[in-house]
């Protein structure tokens, strides 16, 4: 493939960052919302052709004889060679999942870019101040996620990975007058920084041992005969796994080398995906923007952990079957979490907290997805990962969707509480009904997208461990209940009462409930996508309907309606049940309430333990002995400085017999020196 | 004689012929047509600069001419494209001052002189006898003093000159008994011929004292320590264009000079004798630049004893130059490119204020950043790339050099580093006191007030910011040079 769309790809939203970031404040704030989406737009089509030309041109570049998808290096310039065979490269790799990332970043930054020219106003049209600023970072983060799914080598993605983060923080933040926003962005900036740490460690155990950054010289092999063409193969990630075992035999705490590896990059991913436990800041990183929070802590940034684990998973899956525990951390801290997420999403008022939870626990759902995936006959083949890449695509659709249907509600309502909206049917269908279709998608309604991933997934859950199963199938049901629950107690409940001297709530202009209807629309088919032909963890076609599973779909199917049945049992009218139940278990309540106290676990630990137990310590010690030791240089500095002002003196005979005596000691000195020794 | 040999010396004709349009153009055109002189001038240069990067010119050009007395290589050719550089940078920022009133009678003469004392500079990097480089080095040096006096309603000007003439004219003797002593060892002014000399065993303690000699004569253009006490006087006292060109284009032709006859001529010598030489020159020359640049108040003395203190770094790259690796070579050129930029843009930023209110004193500096804001970011890139604070160019090229130097492996070039490191920091504070009085000290208000400066001290400017910013992110010119040096 000719290199130069791929490089639009990246180079237009770049642009267009520097462009409205620079220039931004000389333009009209209409324009600057209309040069952003145009040039989303532009980058969108171009993001389409190139998926488009991946995925069924049948080029043999891109798709072998047999029909296993290739990984092809569109370019791979070296960009910093540090010494000997240590370069760092900068690429374009094009490969089923990150065509499909394409595909993903590039629809649904779309959409939020045409959105927020209607959101970013209030209700007389008036823009918010730093407009411009806020397509700027948009491009920003457009274009640090683009290149983090295309990443070549390890190391590019860790660079785009702090891009991403970098440019969250900035739109977290982004009402930065706001205390609340600014410590949310904070909170996001460290954790993740935190658990990136662990990635960084993770890809230099991993390359210190292998050699290699690229990701097709770890999991992957050259096609014969093609340049810059390689195949997802076992084989080299066995050869992976044999460096370790011949370099670092005895391993680690009890754990191999590799493993340890593994894990530790899998706590990068954790970080950035909000896992338990380092999930709390996603919820708090609600405080910025809604479009921001569809764009980039539901649909694309949080799943670059699952995309992570998804890219070295032959390295994982090769772990796994020598026994090496990387997959079930996996598994486990994916269950965990989604258990824990669906049980505070259920208690939540904040409609955009409720959202957060359930994003956490479905990108959970796509962990333990990838966590169960074996590629022998008992897990289908692989099943795991082809569903969790679908679930990635399908759960990015639902949910922008019902995070921009939030963020319509919060702007006609202006509150993120449910309390204040009850019954909101009849004011704002477009909303209401794509808002319902969103709901249905992530309970696993058939036919609505949720079902098919979801059901993939669980069968695949089945295949490895029925203890993962029945957990799967209990958190599935939960959120088909929390979702419901928030869809009644917005749409429902009760009349809507409008307080006098105001407007009645309305549907938005159309610039925000188109992207609700193109979403609602693709939340609708996405699920009979052949998306077995498209994504496999080794490019083969996978055949999906060979190992359909029709009693796990059936089980799953009766779990949901009836989840979602009690759900109006309890929500569609007002009534008193829900307040009967919440008084009669009211300490779990009121745990999940405050999200089983986390933040404040948190809280304790690190202003208590750490900043009493090791800050105070390290700080006095800089205080006083470092600081001490500068001062000192500093004024020895400074004194001798003085004391040598002389030299300087203007006077031209001095600075003559200076310069000679100064040449003729040089030359004795060494002279003596060389005769002596 | 075969007159193909002028061939070789492409950019020298090049350079002449530049010279004599501009001359012809000062006698013989019309007044009026006078006042473009400057514009004419930058443009040929222009032309020229561009024209030395075409691969023709760099090409395959390894050649000599004139029985051996002049050589170029591909490397050659470059450094002076980096000087042309530099050159052109200084042109784009003098065309304001030339045409003030008081200079604009005579501007044309700045350009010439100017010119001419380039070639002398092309000439002392492309000679390989001793005699040429001594015609190289005055022709740089004499009409250098001229240019410092300039401003000759200014004491300053004079007594700088002055001061300038009679230290040049100092050293050079110094250096020429150096020379003498050298002919008088080996019977040849060749540096091949010296080079064998030297080896088949001379005299060693004769050969140190002219070696000193030598040293001294090119670190008096280089103002390297004990031979720099004219610099800070000098640097005041000339007009800033002309302070600017000797700082950086100077500087950096002598530096490479320097590094060709040490290593070259003297390379046999190396562990005996001037190793040990240029780390004494080099901790003192870093160190005494930084104490006294804490200081200073007057910006053009400051970035004067700065300057002096670069010059220590710019000769860690001719220590860590050796037979087995040529790194250093590449390190000290792009030491010397980044250098160009970043005092150019500190200079242009200084020589823009003092055109338009005549204020150099740091103090005035005080709240800059609230009238001139983008004036103060210009000098507070410029102050971050000079002390070295990445991702800014800077910090790059002391990077490259210290690593280059590092290279060696000697103990003794760790500790020399080392000095040369924590020098680093200590220039960090008094490069970050320019920063703190324009953005910190803002509670008076600044007594600059909001001006907009001349196109072209604007052009000169963002080239300079273009160098420091994308020398630092586009790893192409570093690995270009390193390939160029063969390695």
């Amino acid at each position: 493939m000719e290199a130069t769309i791929p490089v639009l790809i990246l180079a237009i939203p770049l642009f267009m960052f520097l462009f409205l970031g620079i220039l931004g404040k000389f333009m009209s704030h209409k324009w600057a919302g209309i040069l952003g989406t145009a040039g989303m737009g532009v980058t969108l089509c171009l993001a389409y052709f190139t998926a488009f030309t991946y995925f069924f041109s049948g080029n043999p570049d891109f798709i072998a004889a047999d029909g296993q998808r290739l990984q092809n290096l569109v370019f791979n310039l070296d960009w910093l060679h540090l010494y000997g065979n240590l370069t760092i490269k900068l690429g374009f790799l094009l490969d089923p999942i990150s065509a499909m990332m394409l595909v993903v970043i590039t629809t649904i930054s779309f959409m939020v870019h045409l959105y927020s020219n209607g959101y970013m106003r209030d209700h007389h049209g008036v823009w918010e101040t730093g407009f411009q600023r806020f397509y700027a970072f948009l491009s920003l983060f457009s274009f640090s996620m683009l290149g983090l799914v295309v990443a070549t080598n390890i190391f590019q993605m860790y660079i785009f990975w702090e891009l991403v983060g970098a440019s969250s923080y900035l739109l977290i933040g982004f009402y930065y007058t706001r205390p609340s926003a600014v410590s949310a962005s904070k909170k996001a900036f460290i954790v993740t920084r935190f658990a990136d740490l662990g990635f960084l460690i993770g890809i230099l155990v991993l390359s210190y041992y292998t050699g290699f950054f690229d990701f097709t010289e770890l999991t992957s092999a050259a096609v014969p005969g093609m340049e810059n063409v390689y195949s997802v193969s076992e084989g080299t990630a066995q050869g992976i796994f044999n460096v370790f075992q011949t370099k670092a035999a005895a391993g680690f705490m009890g754990c191999s080398v590799m493993t340890w590896a593994l894990v530790l990059i899998f706590i990068g991913g954790m970080g950035k995906s909000a896992m338990m436990p380092l999930h709390i800041w996603l919820p708090d990183a609600m405080e910025g923007p809604t479009p921001v929070s569809a764009l980039i802590h539901a649909a694309t940034m949080v799943v670059a952990g699952v995309y992570l684990v998804a890219r070295l998973f032959p390295l994982f899956i090769v772990n796994e079957m020598h026994g090496g525990a990387a997959l079930e951390i996996v598994t486990w801290v994916g269950a965990i979490t989604a258990l824990y997420a669906a049980i505070v999403a259920c208690t939540q008022i904040d409609i955009k907290r409720v959202l957060a939870f359930s994003t956490i626990s479905q990108i959970a759902f796509m962990m333990v997805s990838l966590g169960v995936c074996t590629i022998d006959e008992a897990g289908h083949h692989g099943l795991g990962y082809m569903a969790s890449m679908f679930h990635l695509f399908t759960h990015a659709m639902f949910k922008a969707l019902l995070f921009l249907g939030a963020g319509a509600l919060i702007h006609a309502i202006g509150s993120n509480d449910y309390t204040a909206m009850h019954g909101l049917r009849k004011y704002m269908p477009v909303t209401h009904i794509t808002f319902l279709i969103g709901c249905l998608a992530i309970a696993g309604i058939i036919p609505f997208s949720g079902f098919f991933s979801k059901d993939e997934i669980l069968s695949s859950c089945l295949g490895n461990s029925t203890v993962v199963y029945i957990w799967m199938s209990l958190v599935a049901g939960l959120t088909a209940f929390y979702m419901f629950r928030l869809y009644y107690l917005i749409f429902w409940w009760k009349e809507h009462k409008v307080h006098e001297g105001h407007h009645a709530p309305h549907d938005q202009p159309w610039t925000m409930t188109l992207p609700l209807v193109i979403l609602a629309a693709v939340s609708v088919v996405a699920g009979f996508i052949p998306f077995g032909n498209l994504v496999s963890w080794n490019g083969e076609p996978y055949d999906f309907m060979a190992h359909f599973d029709w009693s796990v779909a059936t089980v799953s199917l009766i779990i949901a309606i009836a989840a979602i049945a009690l759900a109006t049992k309890m929500y569609m009218k007002e009534n008193p049940l829900p307040a009967k139940m919440k008084n009669a278990m009211p300490a779990l309540w009121r745990w999940a309430h405050h999200r089983f106290y986390w933040d404040e676990l948190y809280y304790f630990i690190t202003h208590k333990i750490i900043f009493n137990g090791i800050c105070r310590p390290i700080a006095w010690f800089d205080r006083h002995i470092i600081d001490g030791t500068m001062d000192a240089c500093a004024t020895v500095t400074q004194k001798v400085s003085y004391a040598i002002r002389g030299l300087q003196s203007g006077n031209l005979q001095m600075y003559v017999w200076v310069y000679l005596f100064g040449a003729m000691l040089l030359g004795i000195i060494t002279a003596i020196v060389l005769i002596l020794v | 004689m075969d007159y193909s040999q002028f061939l070789v010396m492409k950019q020298e004709i090049c350079l002449l012929v530049i010279f004599l349009l501009v001359f012809l153009n000062d006698i013989f055109m019309p007044r009026k047509a006078q006042s473009a002189i400057g514009v004419i001038t930058c443009i040929l240069f222009g032309i020229f600069t561009l024209f030395g990067f075409c691969p023709m010119v760099i090409g395959n050009s390894s050649a000599d001419a004139f029985a051996g007395m002049y050589a170029t290589s591909p490397v050659i050719v470059n450094i002076k494209n980096i000087l042309n550089v530099g050159v052109l940078i200084v042109l784009i920022q003098s065309l304001r001052w030339t045409a003030s009133d008081m200079q604009r009678i005579r501007r044309g003469e700045f350009y010439e002189l100017l010119l001419v004392t380039l070639f002398g500079m092309y000439l002392m990097i492309s000679s390989r006898h001793f005699l040429m480089f001594v015609i190289g080095l005055e022709t740089a040096s004499l009409p250098l003093a001229a240019m410092v006096a300039f401003d000759k309603h200014r004491y300053e000007s004079h007594e700088a000159a002055v001061k300038y003439i009679l230290t040049a004219v100092f050293s050079s003797a110094i250096f020429m008994m150096g020379l003498s002593f050298v002919y008088g060892l080996t019977g040849s002014l060749y540096y091949t011929n010296i080079a064998a000399g030297i080896q088949s065993g001379a005299a060693i303690v004769p050969l140190v004292i002219a070696l000193a000699f030598v040293i001294a004569g090119i670190g008096f253009k280089l103002s390297l320590v004990p031979f720099h006490l004219w610099t800070a006087d000098v640097y005041q006292g000339a007009p800033t264009p002309v302070t600017s060109y000797l700082s950086v284009i100077s500087k950096g032709s002598a530096a490479f000079a320097f590094l060709v006859i040490l290593w070259q001529v003297f390379g046999s010598v190396y562990a005996d004798a001037w190793e040990w030489m240029l780390y004494a020159l080099i901790i003192l020359t870093i160190t005494v630049g930084n104490l006294f640049a804490i200081r200073q108040r007057n910006l053009k003395r400051f970035l004067a004893f700065s300057s002096i203190s670069q010059a220590g770094y710019i000769m860690l790259g001719v220590i860590a130059f050796t037979a087995l690796s040529q790194m250093g070579k590449a390190a000290l050129m792009f030491y010397i490119l980044v250098y160009i930029f970043s005092n150019l843009a500190a200079f242009g930023v200084i020589g823009a204020i003092e055109n338009y209110c005549g204020k150099v004193s740091m103090d005035d500096y005080n709240g800059l950043c609230k009238t001139n804001p983008r004036l103060s970011f210009v000098m507070m890139l410029a102050m971050f790339s000079l002390a070295g604070i990445p991702p800014f160019a800077g910090f790059f090229s002391k990077f490259f050099i210290f690593t280059s130097a590092i290279n060696q492996g000697s103990v003794a070039i760790y500790v020399l580093v080392l000095i040369a490191l924590i020098n680093t920091i200590i220039s960090l504070y008094y490069y970050l006191l320019v920063v703190k009085a324009m953005y910190i000290k803002t509670e008076e208000p600044c007594s600059i007030s909001t001006f907009r400066s001349a196109w072209s001290e604007r052009i000169a400017m963002w080239i300079c910011v273009a160098g420091i910013v994308g020398l630092g992110i586009v790893s192409y010119f570093y690995d270009n040079l390193l390939t160029l040096v063969g390695c």
